[in-house]
């Protein structure tokens, strides 16, 4: 009873693992850089939306057709003042320098949160937060819900364009080989910028949702940070359904945990099961790269 | 030569001032730049020589202080409780680096990350209360024994890491760190050696954290191991100038003196600063301030 209830719970947090995750793992699959600011950038899209809603009322289901293309416009600007030098490195020293920039991006966009929001935590209140679905005994927080339906409809489209869109094929070809790529005339330095950007986009769709659902404050960057990073390793490289699956997975491992660890250890249920991936199956990691 | 003329008049004249002056303020600050001297060359010795990014830190400043802590306050010597966080420290780099070497690439940063975000949770749910000195310790309780134990702790760090630069195993560790398959092909085991790396900077991380917790008062546990530590370390490093010897102490004299300034006047806001000096650094000047410093003597010498 208990136990389904919470499944329930883990089932719909979830899918906004999922969401957080395919955008990291898109910048990774496609740029070969790890950004560990990915949590923080999810932060400030939950702000934006919590902005919208305090200062204009705006309905923060529909503000998140504002804060995407800021986000995606901040991705713009970070690839352009950061990333772009990133990425003329060889793949391991892309790797280092993402990683250590990321770190460094954390902590300028925590500290700038701070001073802009303070650090208590907040959450976007509607009128129609409390709503619940009762199916069969089990409550279904309608909010929760919705959010669940909106971060898949978001990877579809982006599973779309990714599939049919010309630039989204030449992502993909970037992804897979980036040299021949370039032979074949795809802009590879473009491609980086746009697949930047909508891993921005995704972090800040994914950030208005948890602001809805959940609550946000300065410093759940690294928490959500983690959670990505524990979804790719789940689920692997390459499939955006597969890190929408490995989020869910990872929201009902959780669930389940709280049952019998108690809520406190819900946090370290999901790190453990990374180290334990990490190592016995590596190759489930990073698409087996290495 | 000059480098270590200049490194034992520093240690020399840092050893003669608690004898000079009895001024707290200026102890506590020497302890706060040897911690972070100890800290900051731990972590260059695996980041800088090993070019392994080690992204949780604070997991085994975290640990060194826990183990030293409980058993120092438990009644055992200090110098054994010291010894017993660095030796715990290092099994537990051991235990993440034996899986997470045998892979490139990310495996490690996000390794760590995920291990120090894992004890600062674990422990933060176990240990609730802040940690406080007995009472039978505090009335004894004196910042001079620190400020020397910290001095030490700050001139084995730095000595440790110049003696192993130049020595067998320290030049197969830069080998690694340069092309680990021409090290391999060479005869340099590369597993060996980042490991080795690794137990020696978590070992040396651990003591750091034992000397934090022989040093302050009362903290709560969970914030050694806190993220900050990590960001202390990493950003001394690369301001100093990550892979030499010097940079780290130039990093820590720099950063935690800048950092009593600018905390006085922007509280916070001090973070932002050194977050973007440390983005800067890491794109545009990977040797820090000792590269900056050979680049403008290049620049007047050039203009002679």
């Amino acid at each position: 009873m208990i136990l389904t209830q919470q499944l329930i719970l883990g089932l719909l947090v979830g899918g906004l693992y999922g969401l957080a995750a395919a955008g990291l793992s898109l910048t990774f699959g496609v740029l070969r850089v790890l950004n560990v600011a990915h949590g923080e950038l999810l932060m400030l899209g939950g702000y934006g939306t919590f902005w919208l809603f305090t200062l204009w009322q705006i309905d923060p289901f529909v503000s998140l057709f504002g804060v995407g293309p800021a986000m995606f416009a901040l991705g713009l600007i970070l690839y352009w003042a950061l990333f772009q030098f990133v990425v003329k490195a060889h793949e391991e020293a892309r790797i280092k320098n993402s990683l250590l920039i990321g770190f460094g991006l954390t902590l300028v966009l925590h500290t700038l949160a701070i001073r802009f929001w303070t650090a208590d935590e907040r959450a976007v209140t509607t009128a129609y937060a409390g709503a619940v679905l009762w199916l069969g005994g089990y409550a279904i927080p309608l909010v929760r819900l919705s959010s669940l339906v909106l971060a898949f409809a978001v990877l579809t489209a982006l599973h779309l364009f990714l599939a049919r869109a010309r630039w989204g094929r030449a992502i993909r070809a970037t992804a897979e080989d980036w040299e021949a790529a370039a032979l074949m005339g795809i802009p590879v330095g473009k491609t980086y910028l746009l697949a930047f950007a909508l891993g921005t986009a995704l972090a800040g769709i994914a950030g208005g949702l948890v602001s809805i659902s959940y609550s946000i404050s300065p410093s759940i960057g690294m928490e959500w940070t983690l959670k990505a990073l524990i979804v790719v390793v789940l689920a692997g490289l390459g499939s955006l359904f597969g890190s929408f699956a490995g989020g869910i997975l990872l929201g009902l491992a959780e669930a389940t945990s709280v049952v019998f660890l108690g809520g406190p250890y819900r946090e370290v249920v999901g790190l453990i099961l990374f180290l334990i991936v990490l190592i016995v199956r590596p190759q489930g990691l990073f698409g087996g790269r290495g | 030569m000059r480098l270590l003329t200049a490194g034992i008049l520093l240690a020399a004249g840092c050893a003669a001032l608690p004898m000079i002056s009895a001024r707290n303020d200026l102890l506590n600050l020497g302890v706060q730049i040897f911690l972070a001297v100890a800290l900051a060359q731990s972590w260059n010795l695996l980041g800088g020589y090993a070019g392994q990014i080690n992204l949780g830190h604070a997991a085994f400043f975290g640990l060194g202080a826990l183990v030293t802590r409980a058993l120092w306050v438990g009644g055992a010597p200090l110098l054994l409780s010291l010894a017993s966080g660095a030796l715990v420290a290092a099994a537990c780099g051991c235990l993440i680096g034996m899986p997470a070497f045998r892979l490139r690439g990310a495996y490690f940063a996000i390794g760590t990350l995920a291990f120090s975000e894992i004890l600062r949770i674990t422990t933060g749910n176990l240990m609730p209360e802040i940690s406080t000195i007995p009472a039978r310790a505090l009335a004894v309780y004196s910042i001079v024994p620190r400020y020397y134990l910290t001095l030490v702790l700050a001139v084995v760090s730095v000595t440790v890491v110049a003696l192993l630069v130049h020595s067998r195993v320290g030049l197969g560790i830069q080998a690694v760190r340069e092309d680990e398959a021409a090290a391999e092909a060479t005869g340099v085991g590369a597993f060996r050696h980042k490991l080795l790396a690794l137990a020696l900077s978590t070992a040396m991380a651990g003591l750091t954290g034992g000397a934090f917790a022989y040093y302050h008062v009362s903290y709560y546990p969970q914030h050694t191991f806190s993220p900050a530590w990590t960001f202390d370390a990493v950003l001394i490093s690369f301001i100093g100038g990550v892979g030499t010897v010097h940079g780290p102490v130039l990093g820590a004299l720099f950063y935690v003196i800048l950092k009593e300034v600018l905390a006085l006047q922007l509280v916070e806001l001090h973070l932002l600063i050194f977050g973007a000096l440390f983005i800067l650094v890491v794109l545009f000047l990977p040797g820090g301030l000792v590269e900056a410093w050979s680049r403008a003597r290049g620049l007047i010498a050039h203009r002679d």
